[in-house]
């Protein structure tokens, strides 16, 4: 069992004041708690218009006709699109399949699909205009869940599909298949002295983001658009805005306005083309903000999941096979589908050895809300399954779950079932010995002299137990995510650094593509600046496309892919700054030809700590800038039959301890405890680790006892689309959340460190639901777990 | 229709309203004071709030006309409304503001682009200093609701805290840096740091 790794060394810019290690503060941070941060929703330009967008009010139907001609004739009212306002014979887009339409052709395929724009003078008048346009729909059968998608008469919700997923899936309703098999689960299954199946179902969760999509897009001079928009990535943006434009990359100039966070629902468009589409119509700047009411409809939300699994182990408590089914429900378009089911599929097993499996994800086609990116990415709903099996295992076999956990424990060498080593640290074990030794909080920790205090207990405030019918459940589990993308996608990012003399000091401009949506990632690269090339002012150039792509922030990479990428280009920045340096002063000491040089503290010294000079003078008069490109490791594709192939970057593990208490009569729980180790590589930021960590946990426990968008399984229609009906988790329902960070260095990655931005999300789901099992003995086999569930009134 | 108000302790006056509009509309995109966020306009999340003659509101559930004649502060103000609390012989913090004294400050213009060398009121720095600020979309609202708990109660239990913020949404940070702020302001706030 690992308990310390190896250290993270770093020898340039270690004693420079702000660079990596520290907990530095955000350069944002002032401008966010004055209110002056410019977020996307605060765009105004002189003479806007305000863009409207409508949207289907059905699953699945013909358009039969629209008519907008009333909404035209409204006064304030600039313009109203429909499909046939397209300008090119591009009329879809999507981020691996094109199939999503920019506004609906003759059919919708699910409830809230965009059909028409507008843009007028206010957002009322635009509003009113968007419900005075009138479609005739002719409603179809709606396709719900596997066995209406893959029926023989099954409707197909999109014809003629020709992807390049749409050869080898068994049905054209599944966007994506991905079997992995590996040893012989026959023969393995002959070796368990128990087994243990189950049937899974993981509710739609959605990101709810607080800064709802938004824009602005300026037409320019030049017949192009410059539009100011919240995102995860830039790039891939404008790839798909570009041809439905019509326009060249060049005419179209994207700069990341503020977001207001993103976990992956941000990946896809939104608004993007409409407001595009819109300014470029009308001639005027156009804005388009969604409200909270269609920000349900505007973006992807987490794969709801029916998983089935069979693991079986022996006597002694070894795992000895695994065999498993999920079933992903994509809704009516791609989006992320298929690097979901990826991810489902090659991730399906945990972070434990089990050598024959048999494993297979689809996602499905359906009339439901598209479904693709949320924080966790497909490994969410496995790890929600499999820790569930782990603890039925452990009950059966009479063992503790956390030692069960542990004797399977997958650790450096353990081979994934898709046949990939894992070569850098894997701490399963040591994770599950760190949360266990901690502290359990005190029984009955409502009592206070006074009585009970209810805001203690479940129910809170609305005072509906003084401890009467509570009782206390812990629950155990841990996770693994990869981190970057996958599956031999060129993952890579762009930093362009800058370094000159202002003001009679060096000054480092950190300039990339990288979405900034929060969680930190500016903060780092000016870290990152500082450390390699020893200087203490570092600004950080809005991103923008006048830069290459930085990827996405996603797949908790961007500090590994695009920190990577800054100090990548730092190197070669300090190599010219030494260049210079030895050009100008290399004769006046031996130690520039000789000795290994690096930038510390706005000076040039030697590895010994000689002083050559300081930055200003080398630098006087010159400015070295430079782009440059970074990758990491390349991966390779899953073959599409086995599963086999090196298909990750990097893993990264967290596990959690939840304590709860329930109220038994009415079903309400209170989380008392949610406690995280996690496995960060190097905490470049460890502010921002424990932050993201406890954000990440916090997710995980709103989708175990409250978030599910509710799809009427007979309309496929959003039934809670707001934040009165769709609960996530306030400060009264999040309970303290300690952190325990371990940093054992990944030799692969820069400065050893780990993508630590979901994997706190996947674990901390399964522990609260094994500690709500624990409390009530009930085997809840869905999340999230409502009042009903624990009644048994549903 | 025309609404008189005092924004941040300056009179406004806000033409064409539509009477449909709220005070976050008007606040956002009549008078250029975008920092009060609109995240449900629904009253659920509390990106939106301000104080209304000294009280705690979500702007968007807040008809325009109501606020004729009367006081708002938004977080584009809060520094100097601590600043002015903190001069005005109230150390404890506890005896609050009263409307008269609301309505006898001004707020100070800012012309930073970067935000450097703004002065800030202990709770925003206190934000910023224990990484209580992420993507910083609910931090307008939850810096005005605590500005107003440490008003009333500066030595707020950790009950206290999560009672004041409850309707307060924040999606990123897990809660736990907002209580570490809360607590900093507290705690420098009676040391008188």
């Amino acid at each position: 069992m690992p308990t310390n790794g190896a250290p993270t060394k770093i020898t340039q810019g270690s004693q420079t004041k702000g660079g990596i290690g520290e907990s530095t503060l955000r350069p944002d941070g002032t401008l966010k708690v004055t209110g002056e941060f410019a977020y996307s929703s605060d765009m105004w330009h002189e003479d806007m218009l305000w863009g409207q967008i409508l949207r289907s009010t059905v699953a699945h139907a013909e358009i039969v006709s629209i008519d907008i001609s009333e909404a035209l004739a409204m006064a304030g009212v600039y313009a109203v699109l429909t499909y046939d306002d397209l300008p090119t014979d591009v009329k879809n887009y999507g981020l691996e399949i094109q199939d999503t339409p920019v506004l609906a052709h003759g059919k919708v395929r699910h409830h809230g699909e965009p059909v028409a724009l507008v843009a007028a003078d206010h957002p009322e008048t635009a509003r009113r205009a968007a419900a005075k346009i009138k479609v005739d729909y002719k409603e179809l059968p709606v396709i719900t869940d596997e066995a209406s998608a893959t029926a023989p008469d099954a409707i197909l919700v999109h014809e003629g599909r020709d992807d390049h997923h749409s050869g080898h899936v068994p049905h054209p309703n599944i966007v994506h298949r991905q079997p992995i098999v590996r040893g012989n689960v026959a023969q393995a299954r002959e070796r368990a002295d128990v087994i243990v199946e189950g049937e899974y179902t993981f509710g739609m969760q959605d990101q709810a983001f607080l800064g709802p999509e938004s824009g602005l897009a300026v037409p320019e001079e030049d017949g192009g658009v410059h539009l100011y928009v919240a995102t995860q990535w830039l790039h891939s943006d404008l790839k798909q805005i570009a041809p439905v434009l019509g326009l060249p990359e060049e005419k179209v100039r994207m700069t990341l306005a503020g977001v207001g966070g993103a976990f992956g629902g941000r990946e896809d468009l939104s608004m993007q083309v409409h407001a595009c589409l819109l300014a470029l119509r009308t001639g005027k700047p156009v804005k388009i903000v969604y409200n909270r009411f269609e920000s349900f409809f505007g973006h992807v939300h987490r794969h709801p999941a029916k998983l089935y699994y069979e693991h079986g182990a022996t006597k002694d408590g070894k795992l000895t096979h695994m065999k498993c089914k999920i079933v992903l429900d994509g809704g009516a378009y791609a989006s992320a589908s298929p690097a979901v089911v990826g991810n489902a599929s090659s991730l399906s097993v945990g972070p434990y050895v089990i050598d024959d499996v048999d494993i297979e994800a689809i996602a499905l086609y359906t009339n439901n809300p598209p479904c693709g990116a949320m924080r966790g990415f497909g490994a969410v709903q496995a790890c929600f399954a499999y820790e569930a099996q782990m603890d039925k295992l452990a009950a059966k076999l009479g063992m503790d779950p956390v030692k069960f956990r542990q004797l399977n424990a997958m650790e450096q060498g353990t081979i994934m079932p898709t046949g990939q080593p894992v070569d850098s640290p894997a701490p399963v074990a040591e994770l599950l010995r760190r949360i266990k030794a901690m502290p359990l909080p005190p029984e009955r920790q409502w009592e206070s002299s006074e009585g009970a205090d209810v805001r203690q207990l479940p129910g809170g405030l609305s005072n509906t137990t003084h401890g009467e019918g509570v009782v206390r459940g812990v629950g155990y589990a841990v996770g693994i995510k990869n981190v970057g993308f996958s599956e031999g996608f060129d993952d890579y990012s762009t930093a362009k650094v800058r370094m000159e003399v202002i003001g009679g000091e060096p000054v480092a401009t950190v300039h990339t593509a990288m979405a900034e949506v929060g969680q930190g990632g500016v903060t780092v690269h000016a870290q990152i600046a500082r450390t390699e090339l020893g200087v203490t002012q570092v600004t950080i150039h809005p991103a923008d496309t006048q830069v290459g792509s930085a990827g996405s922030t996603s797949a908790s990479r961007q500090t590994y892919v695009t920190g990577g990428a800054v100090k990548h280009t730092c190197e070669l920045v300090r190599e010219k700054v030494l260049e210079i340096g030895r050009r100008r002063f290399g004769s006046y000491h031996p130690a520039w030809a000789t000795a290994e040089l690096l930038l510390e503290g706005g000076k040039v010294v030697t590895d010994g700590g000689e002083v050559l000079g300081d930055l200003i003078d080398v630098l006087e008069g010159e400015t070295v800038e430079i782009e440059a490109e970074w990758r990491h490791r390349p991966t390779e594709a899953f073959d599409l039959h086995t599963g086999q192939g090196n298909g990750h970057v990097q893993y990264s593990f967290a596990a959690h301890r939840a304590v709860v208490e329930v109220d038994t009569e009415l079903g309400l729980v209170k989380v008392i405890e949610l406690a995280c180790a996690q496995d960060v590589g190097k905490a470049l930021n460890p502010l921002s680790v424990i932050g993201q960590i406890q954000g990440g946990t916090t997710q995980g426990l709103g989708v175990a006892v409250m978030e599910e968008i509710i799809v009427d399984p007979k309309t496929a229609k959003v039934r809670n689309p707001s934040f009165t009906d769709y609960l996530i988790p306030t400060i009264l329902d999040t309970p303290t959340i300690p952190v325990d960070v371990l940093e054992l260095a990944d030799d692969h990655a820069p400065y050893g460190l780990r993508g630590i931005g979901e994997a706190p999300t996947l674990s901390s789901t399964p522990a609260v639901l094994a500690a709500i099992r624990n409390a009530t003995g009930l085997e809840l086999n869905r999340t999230p777990v409502r009042p009903e569930h624990l009644t048994g009134t549903v | 229709m025309r609404v008189n108000f005092t924004v941040n302790g300056r009179p406004q006056e806000a033409d064409d309203v539509w009477e449909g509009e709220s005070l976050l509309y008007v606040l956002r995109e009549r008078l250029g004071l975008p920092g009060s966020k609109n995240a449900c306009e629904q009253g659920e999340c509390g990106s939106c709030t301000v104080r209304l003659d000294g009280v705690p509101v979500c702007s968007c559930l807040v008809a325009a006309g109501q606020v004729e004649g009367r006081d708002v502060v938004t977080v584009e103000g809060l520094a100097d409304f601590a600043k002015q609390r903190s001069e005005g012989g109230c150390a404890t913090g506890a005896c609050g503001t009263t409307l008269q004294d609301a309505q006898q400050w001004q707020a100070k213009g800012t012309d930073s682009q970067t935000g450097e060398g703004t002065e800030l009121s202990p709770v925003q720095q206190a934000f910023i200093d224990a990484g209580a600020v992420q993507c910083g979309f609910c931090t307008p609202g939850l810096l005005v609701a605590s500005d107003e708990l440490l008003e009333r109660n500066p030595n707020p239990s950790d009950a206290d805290i999560r009672e004041a913020l409850s309707g307060n949404l924040c999606r990123c940070t897990g809660y736990e840096k907002i209580m570490d702020a809360v607590r900093l302001a507290a705690a420098r706030q009676s040391e008188g740091v």
